[in-house]
């Protein structure tokens, strides 16, 4: 699905992913840990095509296509989503403008023809209810005044709702208390399939606990040092980054 | 310099004559003659003309309309709702129009009538009212009106009177061959505890041209609460000036929505006197200019009285050549002790060849007050823009969404739905990608 190919990017004039490789089959889920500062995020808005992030060597195929000729909206379009570590607030667009906005952009780009109100309503009311999401939700602007928590829910709502096939989530634990943290944690398991994958970005191991990822990788200074398997986790969660950074040094 | 002798030919005698008005307006009228005469069309170098210049309106020659043409059913429709019930007043180039208006059930006290029927049938209770707000101080454009004054609206509502539906005050610009000029002159008179939403819509039809002079006085007695809307959806190739002048009385309030999509050439000037304790104004504004419009908006709210409240957002995009002027003056006497100011401009700036300039202006001579202001005139975020686009939403649509949400955060403030509706249309449809909501 995901075949990232010795990735160099940097930000602004910084080098700061120095080699990136990474295979993400359909039906997996990777976890990619690592410390503050790691290029973990910044591995995400690459994927996700934000400018600014200028890709210097290497190179990203997904399903078969060069992911880094894709305009951002054509990447979500061919079903890599992103789910912010920030998610933006837009004052003025409401949450059910934008979902609708996206899933017909979706719809259309298969040549499907854009969804009757009626049912995309009941779609996404069906997925509301799996977050645990009042409906108001739906009418107010995006991610205004919503709380960190709150963000986080409607990133994983958006993903049930345009199911993608590789979702890229980054710190999605962060900032959610223990019920959050389970209801995102089963969003999230909701969007496991063989045709799917997923890619993890987190700090903490307490979200593996919920979602049990098939690979580990741990990415420090722009490189990934060590992979694995769940296992991984479990001995980070232990010892800390700090044996697995020596090792490689 | 004396411009007004070359636009109108020395009146002999004033368009009020016609309808055997009382010596006191006679008066009214003539003095504002004079006084236009006098000042003639603003001086180009003159601080609150800055940035509008009248150079291509003071060479064009206008007629003035003597009788409208008849319009149809499918005209009236383009400026009508049917799911907005109103009581409804037409005019079309400046002339009452009874047979498309539709003043409807009024309840008792409630006038709502064309100021030259009410002169010619001699009503009483108009010398308080009737030019007394016009000031020329700042805009010899309302002297010009208050001299040409011939017809326009008047709006009284008696004590504890409220009406359910909104007034709408319908001027339509018709299509003529040659350029043509008009001076609206309303009147609304709020009395007390009195309650209304009064919808001053200037709209022209496809291919009108001319010159539009409006002038609205609004009175609010005490506890009167007055919404306002000036919608101006002039076509392109008109000129709209428009000067409102506003006196709140003891805890009342207004509520002004200006709304300026239209027009070639527009100017606004809001003139709100805070003239008694409690006394609050709320203003909301948004303007789109695209193309080479131009418009201009200056607000003056005058705290007189202490514990007044003034609250003020303006939104403006400029898109294309257009060009948009927004100019917010808050002035606070000595003795307004304990009032409230606060005033928001934010603006989008969507081309290189486009042009916004604001300035906030506060004059305060009272200390214990609470005034806040901020203007500002940006892009649209690329953050934003990102976000959308990560959802899968292309970036011409995704700007259309934020340009549209901007605008939609003043229409919002219109309380009735099917009028923010029209106006959120009007916009969708100068987006090019269109946003349906
Ligand atoms: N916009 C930016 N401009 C400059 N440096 C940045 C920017 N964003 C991130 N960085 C730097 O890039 C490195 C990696 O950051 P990031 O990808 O956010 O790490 P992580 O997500 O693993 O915490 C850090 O040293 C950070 O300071
Ligand atoms: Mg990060």
């Amino acid at each position: 699905m995901l075949t990232i190919d010795h990735l160099h990017a940097r930000v602004e004039a910084q080098e700061i992913l120095k080699g990136i490789n990474l295979e993400v089959k359909a039906g997996e889920v990777h976890a990619i840990m690592g410390p503050n500062g790691s290029g973990k995020s910044t591995l995400c808005q690459v994927l996700g095509g934000r400018e600014g992030y200028t890709v210097t060597g290497g190179s990203v195929q997904f399903k078969g296509q060069d992911l880094l000729e894709m305009a951002p909206e054509v990447r979500a379009r061919e079903g890599l989503l992103l789910g912010f570590q920030y998610p933006v607030e837009i004052p003025g667009v409401k949450n059910i403008y934008l979902l609708k906005a996206a899933y017909n952009a979706l719809r259309v780009h298969r040549g499907e023809p854009e969804a009757d109100t009626f049912e995309f309503l009941a779609l996404v009311r069906e997925k509301l209810k799996l977050m645990q999401m009042d409906e108001q939700f739906l009418h107010r602007a995006v991610n205004v005044g919503f709380s960190g928590g709150e963000k986080k829910r409607n990133e994983i709502l958006q993903m049930l709702i345009l199911e993608p096939a590789l979702a890229v989530l980054d710190e999605t634990d962060s900032g959610l208390d223990i019920d959050a943290l389970k209801v995102v944690s089963e969003g999230v398991n909701r969007l496991r399939s063989a045709q799917r994958a997923i890619i993890l970005v987190t700090h903490y191991q307490r979200l593996l606990n919920h979602i049990e990822p098939d690979h580990v990788h741990v990415l420090y200074k722009g490189r990934i040092i060590r992979s694995g398997d769940k296992t991984l986790a479990h001995e980070l969660e232990r010892d800390g980054y700090q044996g697995i950074i020596e090792e490689a040094a | 310099m004396n411009a007004a002798e070359s636009l109108t030919p020395p009146a002999e005698t004033l368009p009020i004559e016609a309808h055997r008005p009382p010596a006191w307006l006679l008066d009214r009228c003539s003095q504002a003659a004079a006084e236009f005469a006098q000042r003639g069309y603003p001086d180009p170098r003159h601080e609150e003309w800055k940035y509008t210049k009248l150079r291509t309106l003071k060479n064009q020659s206008f007629v003035t309309a003597s009788h409208a043409p008849m319009l149809d059913a499918a005209d009236l429709e383009r400026c009508t709702w049917p799911d907005l019930p109103s009581h409804r007043l037409v005019f079309v180039d400046g002339i009452y129009q009874p047979a498309l208006s539709e003043p409807g059930d009024l309840p008792a006290g409630v006038q709502i009538t064309s100021l030259a029927q009410a002169i010619a049938a001699g009503a009483v209770g108009l010398e308080t009212v009737l030019g007394t707000l016009v000031d020329a101080q700042y805009s010899s454009f309302a002297a010009w009106n208050l001299a040409q004054l011939f017809d326009g609206a008047l709006i009284q509502l008696a004590p504890d009177t409220c009406l359910q539906q909104p007034v709408h005050l319908l001027f339509i610009h018709s299509a003529q061959p040659t350029p043509q000029i008009y001076h609206p002159h309303s009147v609304i008179q709020a009395g007390q505890g009195s309650k209304a939403h009064i919808l001053e819509h200037h709209i022209g039809l496809p291919g009108a041209q001319g010159f539009c002079n409006s002038a609205t006085e609004i009175h609010l007695s005490a506890n009167a609460t007055l919404e306002h809307t000036l919608l101006q959806e002039h076509s392109e190739a008109s000129y709209h000036i428009g000067n409102l002048f506003i006196r709140a009385q003891r805890d009342s309030r207004l509520i002004s929505h200006n709304i300026n999509l239209g027009g070639r050439l527009t100017r606004h000037d809001l003139n709100v006197d805070l003239c008694e304790p409690g006394a609050e104004a709320v203003l909301n504004g948004l303007f789109v200019v695209g193309g080479t419009q131009h418009t201009d908006t200056h607000t003056r709210i005058h705290h007189r009285a202490p514990h007044t409240r003034s609250d003020e957002t303006y939104h403006g995009i400029a898109d294309d050549q257009g060009r948009g002027v927004f100019k917010g003056r808050v002035l606070v006497a000595r003795d307004a002790q304990k009032i409230e100011a606060h005033q928001h401009n934010a603006n989008l700036l969507l081309s290189d060849k486009a042009e916004i300039d604001t300035k906030p202006e506060l004059e305060i001579y009272a200390d214990d007050v609470r005034c806040s202001h901020g203007a500002t005139i940006g892009q649209l975020d690329p953050q934003s823009m990102y976000y959308l686009q990560s959802r899968g939403i292309d970036r011409e649509k995704a700007r259309d969404m934020l340009i549209f949400a901007f605008a939609d955060e003043v229409i919002q403030r219109l309380p009735l739905a099917p009028l923010a509706k029209h106006i959120e249309h009007a916009l969708q449809t100068r987006l090019p990608e269109g946003v349906s909501v």
